[in-house]
């Protein structure tokens, strides 16, 4: 029987629209430590977006049709079995597609109609299995692998690993998830706690894993969703974090650009640094902060990652 | 019951460590009354019951019902709780000092979580989206 290592070993690889712009650096350091840990990323050619919230907001079987023909590529343009959506909105409407297209008849339906229109194979509901950055390496290449692998590592950095809030919600969309045993919790997610810890790094107890950031808020209430990111920041320098390490472009962008509108709107100051969690992870693996990207950052790590030795 | 506006004032004032269970109840109250202000301005008459012999986590699965995206602040109620306990069952830990500033952090977030779920029901949607699959599950 194949296993998940085996599995994962080549994946169909969907950036989606955010690692193409604001998360160029998410999209770079994969990218990077996917070389370094020869697991093989085969993009998705003409890919298209994954619904994210404006289509699913309109039209929900709109969005479950985007998804799947994502979906239908990987299987049948790709020829992967596995799809790795590192982009936690894209991540998340891959599984939720899966589990409309499973449990109902509309979707059904309705992406039939669509992908037969649109002259595609219809994806039938189990044919490709979607996975995060986060399952990617913790199987593809297992902590004892990745042990092996780290160099300087990141030598007692402390760290808040800030998951956000679509990689766990809702729960019945990940069944794989709260089984028990090395799977993944919905209500404290430990994967990115685990590898980033192999790497070297001091995880600190972190009550706000999963808080909301505020992106759905950004442009109606900016103000809130600056005291909502400060409060994240702030939580994180209280449990005595230097970095929070992220796996969510919408999560990352709103901590770096509310961390320094808070500065300039209400005069509080933090300085945790936000980090993608393959960033780090490069870096452990004895790459460059500009092979990794870190340069592309908003918020400025280079100087702290010398600091510590890191780089 | 204070608004969410006084709630917010309230976190603002020193904690006296002197009495951290005293502290912490306070800041479990303040949880609870934020999540009073969400069912009564939903028109709901907030539970006086217990789940898991907390009534922030019955008033909160009480907000949750029928409004999935309410789950968004699920696991900060969740460890609002867990951080009380800490503190209920050793005051005198090193860490209660850390624990009671984590637990002010937390109810701020429940505040402005809900002040702005207040001024746009639409937070929330974006994490536990997927609408349909969502009411169907409650």
């Amino acid at each position: 029987m194949q296993t998940r290592k085996d599995k994962y070993k080549q994946v169909a690889y969907y950036p989606g629209c955010a690692l193409e712009g604001t998360a160029q650096p998410y999209n770079t350091s994969t990218k990077a430590i996917a070389k370094e840990l020869q697991l093989e990323l085969k993009e998705i050619d003409n890919w298209n977006c994954c619904g994210a919230m404006e289509v699913k907001n309109i039209d929900p079987e709109i969005q479950t049709y985007l998804s799947s023909r994502v979906l239908s590529l990987a299987k049948n343009e790709t020829k992967q079995d596995v799809v790795m959506a590192p982009c936690n909105g894209c991540y998340h409407n891959l599984k939720k597609a899966e589990y409309d297209l499973e449990n109902k008849q509309k979707s059904r339906d309705v992406v039939e109609k669509i992908s037969k229109k649109a002259e595609h194979p219809v994806y039938e509901a189990g044919e490709v299995e979607t996975i995060h950055a986060l399952d990617w390496i913790k199987f593809g290449i297992g902590e004892d692998e990745l042990r092996q692998k780290i160099k300087g590592g990141l030598k007692g950095l402390k760290i808040a690993n800030y998951y956000g809030c679509m990689y766990t919600r809702p729960r019945h969309i990940f069944p794989e998830k709260d089984q028990g045993g090395n799977s993944e919790s919905t209500s404290k997610p430990h994967y990115m706690d685990d590898l980033l810890e192999v790497a070297g790094a001091e995880n600190v107890e972190f009550a706000m894993k999963t808080a909301c950031c505020g992106g759905a808020h950004t442009l109606s209430d900016s103000d809130m969703s600056t005291k909502l990111v400060l409060n994240i920041l702030q939580a994180a320098e209280a449990a005595g974090a230097e970095v929070i390490a992220t796996e969510c472009p919408t999560c990352h962008s709103g901590l770096e650009m509310h961390q320094i509108r808070a500065l300039k709107k209400l005069s509080k100051q933090t300085n945790v640094k936000v980090i993608y969690f393959t960033q780090l992870l490069g870096l452990a693996m004895g790459l460059g902060p500009r092979e990794v990207g870190l340069h592309e950052n908003v918020s400025d790590s280079v100087n702290l990652m010398f600091d510590k030795g890191i780089v | 019951m204070r608004d969410l506006t006084q709630l917010e004032t309230a976190l603002e004032q020193e904690l006296n460590p002197d009495d951290p269970v005293q502290a912490a109840t306070f800041l479990l109250h303040v949880g609870e009354e934020v999540m009073e202000n969400w069912l009564l301005a939903r028109q709901k008459k907030p539970t006086d019951t217990l789940r898991e012999g907390f009534r922030i986590l019955a008033l909160h699965r009480q907000g949750a019902k029928g409004d999935p995206s309410f789950n968004a602040c699920r696991e900060t109620a969740r460890e609002l709780v867990y951080h009380y306990n800490l503190i209920r069952l050793d005051p005198g830990h090193d860490e209660t000092v850390r624990r009671l500033s984590m637990m002010q952090l937390l109810a701020r977030h429940l505040v402005f979580f809900i002040s702005g779920k207040l001024q746009e029901a639409g937070l929330g949607e974006f994490c536990c989206a997927s609408k349909p699959s969502r009411l169907k599950s409650n």
